[in-house]
Formats: structure tokens, sequence, C-alpha cells
């Protein structure tokens, strides 16, 4: 398997296919995040997180595409209002749909996956009449494209190093936000007791709105990072979806730290088994590992221990 | 609630007789045969449905991958009728001939190993209810006896079932591909494709279908149901009575497998080909919804909505292909918000009481007191 390239090659290869694993990995990360605030903190199944990203993505487009029009001198910096207005958009979105439906179903978590399947179904479809069924790119700014080189044998992609840091500058964010904030430290109180929280003054329902809506707008800017190295269509949500819930699992639902070693691990190993074998195989032997483990230690990589 | 001895209850009676004389009788009288053999396909969901109501709606265990089992029993059957239609004269003019046609294109040049047993009905049909059975304790096995249950279940079945779908697709040599199992000709040299064989072929599976429900009625009535029951509603409690919840809960599973996998067998040979596209996540849950709109709890609703759905599915894609996700959407969250038993729940809440009222006005002139028969165990939650 080995034989034909010097020792140089390998590591090289070693180098990029890492860094292309990076990348996957940066993806799996945002849209685990917001998926495992949701999940973990408050037990709701989001079938539809994939569809929150995929209206970031939009956003971000429609964003591209108005500077591009209307603003052309500023269209370097579009991004970075097109992630505010993604997460803005899909935050919003994610409150209204906790208002109307998701607070119904909170003692009914395996009704909360259905509900929300139909609610992927109905956004999938309103994607497709309103932007069409084809695939979207967005223009990427100058200073986004090109590549810089490490080494003589080693090239890394400009937009997929701006992608990690801002994953790096999210999760730093979110981790702030959940354990040094007093909002973050009121989530944190509702799901150890919600009765107990309550009692103490806090407005759970409120809190749970925000949750949800905090999931959900991490989940636009997935996707609004997501345009940076993927085309956007009306289904390119359901395609992450089950992988993001197995991170989101496999890491141990609730704990952040679980969720990046989680997608670290995964991403990582199905990048390095794409460079030897067909992509199909790579990632059902990626997922059967997960599944396998996940058959072994059932609570997740980190587990909270939360007596029941 | 008074437990009747008895296989059926009055109400359960009458809607046996009635899906028995809408299936044996009307639908056959009044169809023509390609849009019974619709009828056969939307079946061939009926049993997936029925395995649900006996796996979710009565031991609370949503399975998100009854895609995995139907695609399963399916492939198994497809791959006997494969071979039959790959006979070394259909194939003269591929370069090996005698294998199936897909294989060819993909410079296979001899049948693989696991293809071989194949050949023999016996053999498959004994795979058909094997290998989904032994795949579901499998997995049963694995995750509750470590107590996994409720989402994260549902999350790893639905992994399953992307796996096996990345498998079927990506391994085209020898499963055909994204395109499936097409061109299914004859089964031991009967020919399933004129009309006669569709009508013959669509008894049968109703047949098989009320055979299943039987089962499943039987497993509801004995004291298996109620501890299924007792469990999706105090799991500890059965617990701490001595039961193991984990044999009953892979019991349950194993059930549902196998039922799906009949339903996959009876798709292969109704519809005439087998493919990917009823593995994977997508029509897992699809088939979920069908037990919801029928009732979760009930077996005959599953059968009914199975059919509604799917005829519901046909003739809105049909004539408005952008408005059946809207609906199915719809579908779901209307299922689960306000209808949570379904098509049986709104029979039970609004329609029976009535009907009851009725009989039991007549009655009680004729001087006779009313049988209070309750309708049975619709969930609390």
């Amino acid at each position: 398997m080995f034989g034909e390239y010097s020792i140089g090659d390998l590591g090289s290869i070693f180098v990029m296919q890492g860094f292309a694993g990076l990348i996957l990995f940066s993806v799996y990360v945002l849209m685990a995040l917001g998926l495992a605030i949701i999940f973990g903190q408050m037990g709701v199944i989001n079938m539809a997180h994939g569809e929150f990203m995929i209206l970031g993505a939009y956003v971000t487009w429609m964003t591209s595409n108005t500077f591009q029009h209307y603003l052309p001198s500023l269209f370097s910096g579009y991004f970075f209002l097109a992630m505010l207005l993604a997460f803005l958009a899909s935050g919003a979105l994610g409150m209204l749909v906790e208002w109307a439906l998701i607070r119904h179903l909170y003692k009914r978590p395996l009704d909360t996956l259905l509900a929300t399947w139909g609610l992927s179904l109905i956004l999938q479809q309103t994607y497709r009449s309103v932007f069409g069924p084809r695939e979207v790119g967005v223009e990427l700014p100058q200073w986004m494209l090109g590549s810089l080189k490490v080494t003589d044998s080693i090239e890394v992609p400009i937009n997929g190093v701006f992608v990690m840091g801002l994953t790096v500058l999210i999760t730093i964010v979110v981790a702030y936000v959940l354990y040094k904030s007093r909002w973050g430290r009121q989530v944190r109180a509702v799901v150890q007791n919600r009765i107990m929280a309550g009692a103490v003054g806090i407005n759970t329902e409120k809190v749970d709105r925000y949750t949800f809506g905090l999931g959900c707008g991490i989940a636009g800017i997935a996707g609004s990072a997501f345009t940076m190295i993927g085309s956007t269509g009306p289904t390119s949500g359901q395609l992450y979806i089950v992988d993001t819930f197995l991170v989101v699992v496999f890491g141990g639902a609730a704990s952040l730290l679980g969720t990046i070693a989680s997608a670290f691990s995964i991403s990582q190993t199905q990048s390095t088994l794409e460079f030897f074998m067909s992509g199909s195989m790579a990632k059902v032997l990626t997922l059967l590992a997960v599944v396998g483990i996940l058959m072994l230690r059932p609570q997740g990589l980190f587990a909270l221990k939360v007596r029941k | 609630m008074i437990i009747t001895s008895r296989f059926f209850n009055r109400s359960e009676l009458i809607g046996f007789i009635a899906l028995a004389a809408v299936l044996f009788v009307i639908l056959p009288l009044s169809l023509d045969v390609f849009r019974l053999n619709l009828v056969a396909k939307y079946l061939t969901y009926a049993f997936v449905a029925i395995g649900l109501v006996l796996c979710w709606g009565y031991g609370g265990i949503l399975s998100l991958g009854q895609g995995v089992f139907f695609g399963l029993g399916g492939y198994c059957m497809a791959m006997f009728l494969k071979l039959e239609a790959s006979s070394v004269e259909n194939t003269k003019i591929q370069s090996t001939p005698g294998i199936p046609d897909f294989m060819d294109w993909n410079q296979i040049t001899s049948l693989p190993l696991f293809w071989q047993p194949f050949h023999s009905l016996t053999f498959t049909i004994a795979a058909i209810i094997l290998v989904p059975g032994l795949f579901a304790l499998i997995i049963g096995t694995a995750m509750f006896k470590r107590r996994v249950g409720g989402t994260y279940f549902a999350i790893i079945t639905q992994a399953v079932a992307a796996i096996l779908t990345i498998l079927i697709v990506g391994q085209q040599g020898y499963t055909g591909g994204i395109n499936g199992m097409t061109d299914l000709r004859t089964l031991r040299g009967w020919d399933i494709r004129p009309d006669h064989a569709k009508i013959i072929l669509y008894f049968f599976e109703v047949f098989l279908l009320f055979v299943c429900i039987g089962i499943a009625q039987f497993i509801r009535l004995t004291k298996l149901g109620r501890i299924l029951v007792a469990m999706r509603e105090q799991e500890d409690r059965v617990r701490f009575s001595g039961y193991s919840v984990a044999n009953f809960k892979i019991f349950a599973f194993c059930m549902a497998a196998i039922f799906a996998a009949i339903g996959g067998a009876m798709f292969a040979l109704n519809v005439g080909f087998m493919s990917p596209s009823f593995v994977g996540i997508v029509p897992s849950i699809e088939m979920v919804i069908y037990t919801a709109v029928g009732g979760r709890m009930s077996i005959f609703g599953a059968v009914w909505g199975s059919l509604l759905v799917n005829f519901a599915k046909t003739s809105l894609s049909e004539s408005f292909p952008q408005l059946w996700l809207f609906g199915l959407g719809a579908l779901f969250i209307a299922v689960v918000l306000a209808f949570p038993n379904g098509l049986s729940g709104i029979w039970a809440d609004y329609v029976q009481p009535r009907i009851d009222r009725l009989l039991a006005s007549r009655k009680s002139k004729a001087g006779a007191w009313a049988d209070n028969s309750v309708a049975d165990g619709a969930p609390a939650e």
C-alpha cells in the first residue's frame, strides 16, 4: 500500500489529508456545537438542524450577491456581515420554531424527532421553491482564494485556514457564554434541575427559547462557513445531519470537549481513510467504527455523570 | 378495563372484517391490475408498520432503521430472482454468461461466494427471515443489554440505515449500486410480470399480511404485550419486578425486523425490483409516519395508515409534486402535535362512542345492558 511513495511524499500526503480532515472537522464542529447545545442541554432532537444550517448558507449567498451588485467596493469584507445575518436569521427562525412547535413536546423526545423531521421537509421544499433546485455557489473575495505554501510539497488553501480560525473563535465564544456568563449558568441550572431552577427565579421557558435560538444560530454560522468550501442546495443539510448526530452522541451529549474530540477523531479517520480507498468505503468504515464503539461505550467518549 | 379472553373484542372484530372485506373483495373488484399492483406495493409497507406498532407503539422503542430490514428482506428475495433471471441462456451476450448483468458491467467474472446459496428458494426464504432477524438480534442485544434506549437508539438505527445505503451504493458490482436489482422475471419458472401473476401475488400478500396481523394481535393479547406496555410506561418498575427488560425489547425489535423483511421480500416480488432508495434514512422515517398516521397503538390502523399515506403520496406527487413535501411535513407535525394516536385515536375518541351510544340506546330499549367495551390501550402521554 505504501510501496510506491517515498517517506517524504507520505509525510506530505498525511499532512495534506490531515488538513482536508481539519476542514471537515471545522464543519462538523460548527454544526455539532449547535446540535450539542440543543440535544445535550435540552434533550431535544432537532432533525431540522441541517436546514437551519442551509438557511445560513442561503443568507450568505444572498448577502454576497447584494454586495456584488450594489457595494462592490466593500465586497472583500462582506463575509463578516453575512455571518452575522446568518446567525440572526437562523436564530430567529429557531426561536420561532421553539415557540410554535418544540415547547409543546419537551416531555416526548421521540415525537420532537418526528415533528422536526416534518419541519425539515417543509423547509427543504421552501428552499426549493424560493431559491430553485440547483446548487448555488458563493463568490469568494480575492483574499480568500489561493493557498499558502508551507513547504515545497505541502500547500494549504486559505479559505480552509479561515474556516478553521472561525471555528476556534466560535468554540471559544460558545464555551465562554455557557460556562462564564450569567445566562450560561442559567442554562446549565435548567439542565441539571428544571424545577429547582424555576423555583429560584429563573424563567425556564425563556432560557429554553434562547438556548434553542443560540443552537440554531450557530448552525446558521456553520452554513455560512460551509459556503466557502462547498456549494449549497436545498437538500445539502440532510447529508450532514446523521453524521453530526453521531458526532454529538459519540462525544457524549452535554460535553463540549467531547463534541470537539469526537468531531476531530471522526473527521480525521474519514479523510485519512479516503486516501486509501473509495470515499464511500471510507465513510462506511468510519461510521461502522463509531457505531461499534458506541455499542461498547453507549455514554460516549466524555460522559457527564448525571444521577437519573 | 375488561380484558376479554376472546381473540378480538367486538370493535376489533368489526375492524378485522372491514379490513378483510376491503383488501380481499372491494379493492380487487374495483381496481384495475395496475392500481391493484400499486396497492400491493403500499401494503408491503403495512408489514413494516405493523412491526412498528409492536416495537414503537407497545414497546416504546422508536427504530428509525426499519428500511434496513425492509431492504435486507427485499435484497434476499431480489438476489434469488435475479439469479434466476440471469441464467446462462438469458445472458449469452455478456462477457461472462450466467452472472447478473450488473456484475458483468463491473468486470466481475464469477459469482461471489455470498451469492451462491441464493440459487435455492428454501435458503432464500430462510434468509429473508433469518438475516434481518439475526441482524436485529445483534443490534438489539448490543444496545438494550447496555440500557441504551430512546433517542440514542433512534440515532444509532438511523446511522445503521445510512451505513447500509452507502455500502449498497458503493459496492456496485455486488449489489447493483444505486440502480438496485432490476429486471426480475420469474419465480421457479413462474413469470411474475403478467397481470394474472400480479393478482395472485396480491392475494398471497394480503394473506401473509393477515398472518402477520394475527401474530401481532396474539403478542398483544398475551402477557408479553402487557409487559411491553408496562415497560414503555415504567421501565424501572418492570425491571425491579424481576423481568429482563432487555430481552423483551430485543424480542419486540426482532419481530418488527422480521415483519419488515417479509414486507421487503413481497416488495421485490410485486414491484419487480429492489433498490437502495427503500433502505436509507428517508424511507425509514417515512415508514414511521405510516404507523403514526394510522395510530401507533393500533394494528389495523397501521395498515390503513400505510394505504392512505401512500395513496396520498401517489396522487399528490402525480399532480402537484411541490405540494407533496409540504403535505408530508405538515402531516408529521400534525400527527405529533394534534393527533398522537393517529386515525385510530380519532376513531376511538369520536366515532366509536357514537356507535356505542347508538347500539346502547337500541339495546336498552330491548332491556339489555350495554357492553361497555373500552377502546383498547390509548397511550396516556
